[in-house]
């Protein structure tokens, strides 16, 4: 069993990195004057000639980044995910995604709980624009070992990568020995007949304690972590709805395009039953802790517990 | 330059042209004016500047070349062809379902495209992330990239010359094709991209302003930036746009417009008499 930890998982990606830099030599790490925030900087500090750090510029980055990948490099490009995916999603398209060059796109502060910058900087919408773009794989880790291990899958994967991350610290909960990681592969981490709670990145762990308070409600909850969000679990999914006949989803994310969507969509498709996606509705976030964000936003366990319960009834 | 090198040259101009006429004609559509300003330079590059074998299109020290104003392709596919990296043939179904050829330069379908381009702006900052790529595996290869100067307009551009100043890119090349004629009109009406050089200046690069269907010019400029250390080049090509075909040259009109079946055969008899008479000197 690995030690339990808290660490954002932005902190766990720039570990990661700078773990994995001897083993992928091709590694190459861009930022765009946010290394100290996305962490990046721990990578920079071991290895500095494979470090660039691209100014202000992310749409810069990213074309820079699909020169790399057509050299045979495997860089990582960094920035906020409002920046990385928002700003410059026209490059992620037509620069990386159309050639389907081997890019890794990196958003951290991703969501609401990037707290006190407000809304300019709190991306729900990279979910929706990343998982549009054919080809391209969408990694949404929930805490510090999935992130170290998504980094080292996505460095793997030969294609184009949006990895998901936070800037808020987390306990980890995927510290037992046989936690196993594998690109598109759903983890049901707790079994429940009554209800499927479906979560991703930050929110699993919440979904988990919600899970905890339904049970002393007597509901049965099971959980599913999806870190894969594209391509998704239709499998896991599909079963859990057979098995369980409702499914809520929770992500840190707009309600529209998001991993509600994802899972809707799979549902409709093949086996319709009811779903409720918990999420952000639809609205800008605004400045605050991110505790009493999520908190207001509803993206916390209480409110996950109360909106099942309502939904089984 | 050697007058039989410049005589091949303006024999591969030539061709070049009258393969971006064809494929656009054929096509029913895409760009003729920026495909025809450009092509003296397309020829140079194929036949005497690129370090590159289209029997082997991956080869990874060879030199890169990046199509950034990608609208032009039907002047750069008729360059490869004449290379030899595919059959002239392609030429004639440019754009259409199943091709090979399409729209805009796509990497993955085309030998001899080093880079999926067309939404302008940003071949150049991928001509720098091969540029870096190099300078990092300490190979020699040489990175060029071929803009259009309504393309300046573009914020992508400058961001990407900032980092190629940055970063000292002395293996990256831009060349600048400055027709003078955008879609909607003359550059300077439209959003005035100039002064180019100054600009240019600014950002660290070596600037050098030459005629760009003079073959001399066009040698001296990329031998002179071949010398250049520790800043990256560029090239101002100041160019006709729709060259060599009488009624498109500096007509906006036909920076993308296929002609009908009678400016075809007048293009292709214009371009064929200039070729004999190139052939027959």
């Amino acid at each position: 069993m690995a030690e339990m930890v808290k660490k954002a998982t932005r902190e766990s990606y720039g570990m990661a990195l700078s773990q994995l830099g001897d083993e992928f030599p091709q590694i190459v790490v861009l930022d765009a004057d946010l290394a100290e925030a996305t962490k990046t900087g721990i990578f920079k500090k071991k290895y500095p000639e494979r470090f660039v750090d691209c100014g202000i510029a992310e749409s810069n980055m990213i074309g820079v980044a699909a020169g790399l990948a057509t050299c045979g490099k495997i860089p990582f490009a960094t920035s906020f995910a409002m920046f990385a995916t928002g700003r410059a999603f026209e490059q992620v398209r037509n620069s990386v995604c159309y050639p389907h060059l081997n890019v890794k796109v990196v958003g951290t502060h991703a969501g609401i709980s990037v707290g006190e910058d407000g809304a300019t900087h709190q991306c729900l919408e990279d979910i929706a624009l990343m998982r549009s773009l054919p080809g391209m794989t969408v990694i949404s880790p929930s805490d510090h070992y999935e992130t170290l291990a998504a980094v080292r899958a996505a460095a793997e994967h030969n294609g184009p990568v949006y990895l998901r991350l936070s800037r808020l610290a987390v306990e980890s909960f995927n510290n037992s020995d046989d936690y196993r990681f594998e690109l598109g592969k759903g983890v049901t981490l707790r079994n429940g007949g009554d209800v499927t709670i479906v979560a991703t990145g930050l929110m699993v762990s919440r979904a988990l304690e919600a899970a905890k308070l339904l049970e002393q409600k007597g509901i049965d909850a099971r959980v599913i972590n999806i870190h894969t969000i594209k391509p998704i679990d239709r499998e896991l999914i599909l079963k859990a709805a057979k098995e369980t006949g409702k499914i809520v989803t929770v992500e840190e994310h707009n309600v529209i395009g998001g991993l509600g969507d994802a899972a809707a969509a799979v549902l409709s498709e093949e086996y319709p039953i009811p779903l409720r996606k918990i999420g952000v509705n639809d609205q800008f976030g605004h400045s605050g802790p991110a505790a009493d964000l999520l908190e207001q936003f509803g993206l916390c366990v209480s409110h996950i517990a109360e909106e099942t319960e309502k939904f089984l009834k | 330059m050697d007058t039989k090198l410049k005589k091949q040259l303006e024999i591969a101009a030539c061709k070049i042209r009258l393969g971006a006429v064809e494929g656009v004609y054929h096509a029913k559509s895409g760009h003729p004016g920026g495909s025809l300003s450009a092509a003296d330079i397309f020829s140079y590059l194929y036949f005497q500047e690129l370090r590159v074998n289209p029997k082997n299109p991956k080869e990874p020290d060879r030199d890169r070349f990046v199509l950034s104003k990608g609208h032009t392709c039907p002047g750069l596919y008729a360059a490869l062809a004449l290379k030899g990296y595919f059959a002239e043939d392609e030429l004639k179904k440019l754009r259409q379902i199943g091709a090979m050829l399409q729209g805009h330069p796509d990497m993955k379908g085309t030998p001899g495209i080093d880079m999926s381009t067309g939404s302008l702006g940003q071949g150049i900052s991928a001509a720098c992330g091969m540029a870096l790529a190099g300078k990092m595996d300490r190979k020699d290869y040489r990175v060029y990239a071929l803009l259009g100067d309504g393309e300046l307009e573009e914020g992508q551009v400058w961001e990407a010359s900032m980092f190629a100043g940055h970063h000292s890119l002395d293996n990256l090349c831009l060349i600048v094709d400055i027709n003078g004629l955008q879609i909607d009109g003359p550059t300077a009406e439209v959003a005035g991209p100039e002064p180019i050089d100054e600009k240019f200046r600014a950002f660290g690069f070596d600037v050098q302003g030459i005629d760009g269907h003079d073959l001399d010019a066009i040698e001296k400029a990329f031998e002179h930036a071949k010398t250049v250390k520790g800043k990256p080049s560029v090239i101002l090509a100041k160019t006709v746009k729709g060259k060599g075909v009488s009624y498109m040259e500096n007509k906006a009109g036909w920076h993308g417009k296929a002609p009908n079946d009678e400016e075809y055969a007048v293009a292709v008899r214009e371009l064929k008499q200039a070729l004999a008479g190139l052939e027959a000197e």
